[in-house]
C-alpha cells in the first residue's frame, strides 16, 4: 500500500524502532528562542552533556524582544535576564544565535524558512506549538515541551509516539478578498479545537496548490490550533522556487540530489488517510473568530452566535464564557463591532505577502479615530524588503505605528499589550483570554481584514471600503 | 524524575474545557529561567475571582484537578506542568488533553488520566458534595478509585514504565549512541546545516 507524505518523511528518520517502544527519529533541524530553552540548557550542563550537533541547531530571540528603542538596554528586567541567559547558553554550548540586532533575528518561525534552512522532507522541532508553519515546505515539523528540547539537544533524536494522518482536502478557487487565513480559520472552526488531536493533518486540493509559499506557511501555522501533531503541505515547484539560491538551500550537485528526493514525498495515489474533511473553496468567505478558542469563528458577514444554539453542553458554556470574557451580545453583526487596536505581524501573517497586502488597504487611507494599529515584521529582512517597497512609509502616513521585528503583541510578553477590556483585530493565531494583556479582547482575521477593520474602527473587510480617494493614489508608492 | 506509582488525594473540581496553557500559566510568568517557584502563577487571571474553585478554602490542598476536555490546548510552555506541580497537583484528570500538553505532564511525572466525560461528571459530582472525598490514581493497577467510581484508563506501556520507574529519557536514549551516529552516517549531504560559530 502507498503512504503519505508524513509517512514518508517519519520512515526516513527512524534512527531505532523496536517492539513495544515509541520510533527514536533524529531531528535534522532544532530552532531555540528564548522562552523554552533556559531550563534545557541547565539540564544539560547539571548532566555535563553538550550540545550533540550545533551544526543543525540555531537560536534568535523574538517572543520578549521589544519593537521600539532596540539599542537602548531592555527595560524589563526579568526579559533582559531570558534574553541574557539565551546568549550566555549559545555561547557556552556553540549554538548560533541570531540577536536583537542581527539582520538575521525575528519571529523563529519566520527565520527558518527565509534563511534555507526549512526544507522539504526534513524533521523541524523547536520549543514551540507553531513550529508546524515549517510544514509547509513538505517538513514534518512539531512544537515540543522543554524536557523534549533537551532531549533533542542532548541526542539529536526524539522518542515519538506514532500518529494518524488526516487530509484536508480544499478542491476550487478561493473567492477574491478570500486568503489563506480565513481558510485555515474556516477548517478550525469545521473539526474543532481537538479535531486534529492525535493527527498530522495533509492539506492537499487544487485551492492549496494554488497558495504561494507564504500562505501556505499561514495555513501550517495553525494547525495546532486544531490540535493536530502537525500540518503538511507536499513539496511542488513553488516551494522549489522559494528554495533556490536561500543561504542554506543546496547548491549544485547537491540541489539536484535534493530536488529529485524532495519530488518522491508527495503522498501516492494509492495511499489511504485514517480521516478525510473536504472544503469547497469557493464557499469561503472572510473569517473572523468571536470567542476566546480559534475555533469559536464565524464568517464576517454573520452574527455574534447565540450560545444556546449549541447543542454541546460543553461548547454552549464555553460560548457563554467566551461572549462574557469577549463583552458581546448573541445576534450582534459581527461588521458592527468596534475594535480600539489593530496588530498586524506574527508568524502566522508577519511575512512581506502579508504586509504587502494590508500596506494595499491603507495606502491612501487613514487609521480610524482612536485606533491603534502597530504592524510589526516577522523579522529584520522581511522588515527590510518592506522599507525597499516603501511599506513603512504607507503605514505610517496612514497613521499606523511601524515595529521592530519580533513576537510583540501576539502574545504580549514585551511591552506591546492590551490594556483591559481593549478589543484588537489580530493576525495572530490565538484568541485566548489575556492573550494580548490582561483583560484584553481578540478578534483573529486575515491581514486583509485587519487592515479593514483599522480604516473602518470596526471588523469589516476590504469590499466593506468604498473606493473612495485611495484607489487614485494607488501609484503614488513603488511596491 | 519521581517515581508515581500511586497517589491519594482530595480534588479540585474545574468545570471548564478547552482551558488552554495561556490560562494555566500566563505568558509574563514565562520569563524565569528555573522550573520552579510558578505556584503563584497557575490559573493567575481566574483566581483573581473569589468565586474561582481553587480560592475556595474548602479545596486547599487537593493534589488531584478533575477538568473539562480539551485541557491544555494551546502553546508548548513545559511552564504550564511546572506550575500545575509547583502549586502541588499530582495527577489531573479530563476527557481530553491537548497532545504536546500531554507529553510534556508524562516527562514529568505529572500523570495526566484520560477518563469519560460520565466519569468526570462523576468525580465532580461527588467533589462537590463532599470536598473531602478522596481520589485514587493508582498507575499500577491503571484505575481511578473514588467512592462509587471504579474506573480503569489506558497509559502506553513504555510511558507507565518509566513513570513507574522514574527514568528519564535522556539517559535511555543514550544508551543507543552507536544507533544515532550510524543513522547519521547514512544522512544525504544536501540536508541543511546552520553557520558554525566563530
Ligand atoms: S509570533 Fe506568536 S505564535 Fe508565533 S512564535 Fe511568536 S508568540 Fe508564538
Amino acid at each position: 500500500m502507498g503512504r503519505t507524505l508524513a509517512e514518508k518523511v517519519w520512515d526516513d528518520h527512524v534512527v531505532r524502532r523496536a517492539e513495544g517502544e515509541p520510533d527514536l527519529l533524529f531531528i535534522d533541524l532544532h530552532l531555540l528562542h528564548e522562552v523554552t530553552s533556559p531550563q534545557a540548557f541547565d539540564g544539560l550542563r547539571l548532566a555535563g552533556r553538550p550540545v550533540r550537533r550545533t551544526d543543525l541547531t540555531i537560536a534568535t530571540e523574538d517572543h520578549n524582544t521589544p519593537t521600539l528603542d532596540i539599542d537602548k538596554p531592555i527595560a524589563d528586567p526579568v526579559s533582559r535576564v531570558q534574553l541574557e541567559t539565551l546568549r550566555a547558553n549559545c555561547a557556552e554550548f556553540g549554538v548560533r544565535l541570531h540577536s536583537l540586532g542581527d539582520v538575521e533575528q525575528g519571529v523563529v518561525h519566520v527565520v527558518g524558512p527565509q534563511l534555507g534552512l526549512t526544507q522539504p522532507g526534513t524533521t523541524v522541532v523547536c520549543g514551540d506549538s507553531h513550529t508546524s508553519t515549517h510544514g509547509a515546505f513538505g517538513a514534518l515539523a512539531f512544537g515540543i515541551g522543554t524536557s523534549q528540547v533537551e532531549h533533542v539537544l542532548a541526542t539529536q533524536t526524539l522518542p515519538l509516539a506514532p500518529f494518524k494522518t488526516m487530509a484536508i482536502t480544499v478542491e476550487g478557487e478561493l473567492p477574491d478578498g478570500v486568503t489563506a487565513k480565513d481558510l485555515i480559520l474556516a477548517v478550525i472552526a469545521r473539526i474543532g479545537t481537538g479535531g486534529g488531536q492525535g493527527y498530522v493533518l495533509e492539506y492537499r486540493g487544487s485551492a492549496i496548490r494554488g497558495l504561494s509559499m507564504e500562505a501556505r506557511m499561514t495555513v501550517c501555522n495553525m494547525s495546532i490550533e486544531a490540535g493536530a501533531r502537525a500540518g503538511m503541505i507536499a513539496p511542488d515547484e513553488t516551494t522549489f522556487a522559494y528554495l533556490e539560491g536561500r543561504d542554506h538551500a543546496p547548491s549544485g550537485d547537491d540541489w539536484d540530489a535534493a530536488v529529485a528526493y524532495w519530488k518522491t514525498l508527495a503522498t501516492d495515489g494509492d495511499a489511504v488517510f485514517d480521516a478525510e474533511v473536504f472544503i469547497d473553496a469557493s464557499e469561503l468567505s472572510p473569517f473572523v473568530t468571536w470567542g476566546t478558542n480559534p475555533g469559536q469563528g464565524a464568517p464576517l458577514s454573520s452574527d455574534v452566535p447565540d450560545p444556546a444554539a449549541f447543542e454541546d453542553p460543553q461548547e454552549r458554556i464555553a460560548a457563554e464564557n467566551a461572549l462574557r470574557y469577549m463583552g458581546l451580545t448573541a445576534g450582534t453583526p459581527l461588521r458592527e463591532v468596534r475594535v480600539d487596536a489593530v496588530f498586524v505581524g506574527s508568524c502566522t501573517n508577519g511575512r512581506i505577502e502579508d504586509l504587502r497586502a494590508a500596506a494595499a488597504i491603507v495606502e491612501g487611507r487613514k487609521v480610524a479615530d482612536g485606533v491603534r494599529m502597530l504592524v510589526v515584521p516577522g523579522s529584520v529582512r522581511v522588515a527590510l524588503q518592506a522599507i525597499e517597497e516603501g511599506l513603512d512609509q504607507v503605514f505610517t502616513a496612514a497613521g499606523a505605528e511601524w515595529r521592530h521585528a519580533g513576537c510583540s503583541m501576539c502574545l504580549g510578553m514585551n511591552p506591546d499589550q492590551l490594556a483591559p477590556g481593549e478589543r484588537c483585530a489580530s493576525t495572530s493565531n490565538r484568541n485566548f483570554e489575556g492573550r494580548q494583556g490582561k483583560g484584553g479582547r481578540t478578534h483573529l482575521v486575515s491581514p486583509q481584514v485587519a487592515a479593514a477593520t483599522a480604516v473602518l474602527g470596526r471588523l469589516a473587510s476590504p469590499a466593506d471600503l468604498s473606493d473612495d480617494h485611495a484607489s487614485s493614489q494607488h501609484s503614488t508608492v513603488e511596491v | 524524575m519521581e517515581k508515581f506509582t500511586t497517589h491519594t488525594g482530595r480534588a479540585v473540581p474545574l468545570r471548564r474545557s478547552n482551558v488552554d496553557t495561556d490560562q494555566i500559566i500566563p505568558a509574563h510568568w514565562l520569563k524565569k529561567v528555573t522550573r520552579s517557584g510558578f505556584e503563584d502563577g497557575l490559573f493567575e487571571a481566574w483566581r483573581k475571582d473569589d468565586a474561582f474553585v481553587l480560592n475556595q478554602p474548602q479545596y486547599a490542598g487537593a493534589s488531584v484537578l478533575v477538568t473539562g476536555p480539551e485541557f491544555g490546548t494551546g502553546s508548548s510552555r513545559e511552564h504550564a506542568v511546572w506550575a500545575l506541580q509547583n502549586y502541588g497537583f499530582q495527577a489531573v484528570i479530563s476527557s481530553r488533553f491537548a497532545d504536546i500538553f500531554r507529553g510534556n505532564s508524562l516527562k514529568n511525572g505529572l500523570l495526566t488520566v484520560i477518563l469519560p466525560q460520565e466519569t468526570v461528571e462523576r468525580l465532580w459530582a461527588l467533589v462537590e458534595a463532599d470536598p473531602s472525598a478522596e481520589i485514587t490514581v493508582d498507575l499500577e493497577a491503571r484505575e481511578v478509585r473514588a467512592e462509587g467510581v471504579n474506573a480503569p484508563f489506558e497509559l502506553d506501556e513504555n510511558v507507565r514504565w518509566r513513570l513507574l520507574n522514574g527514568l528519564d529519557d535522556i539517559s535511555i536514549t543514550l544508551r543507543q549512541e552507536d544507533e544515532i551516529a550510524a543513522y547519521e552516517a547514512t544522512r544525504p549531504s544536501f540536508k541543511p546545516r546552520t553557520t558554525p560559530v566563530g
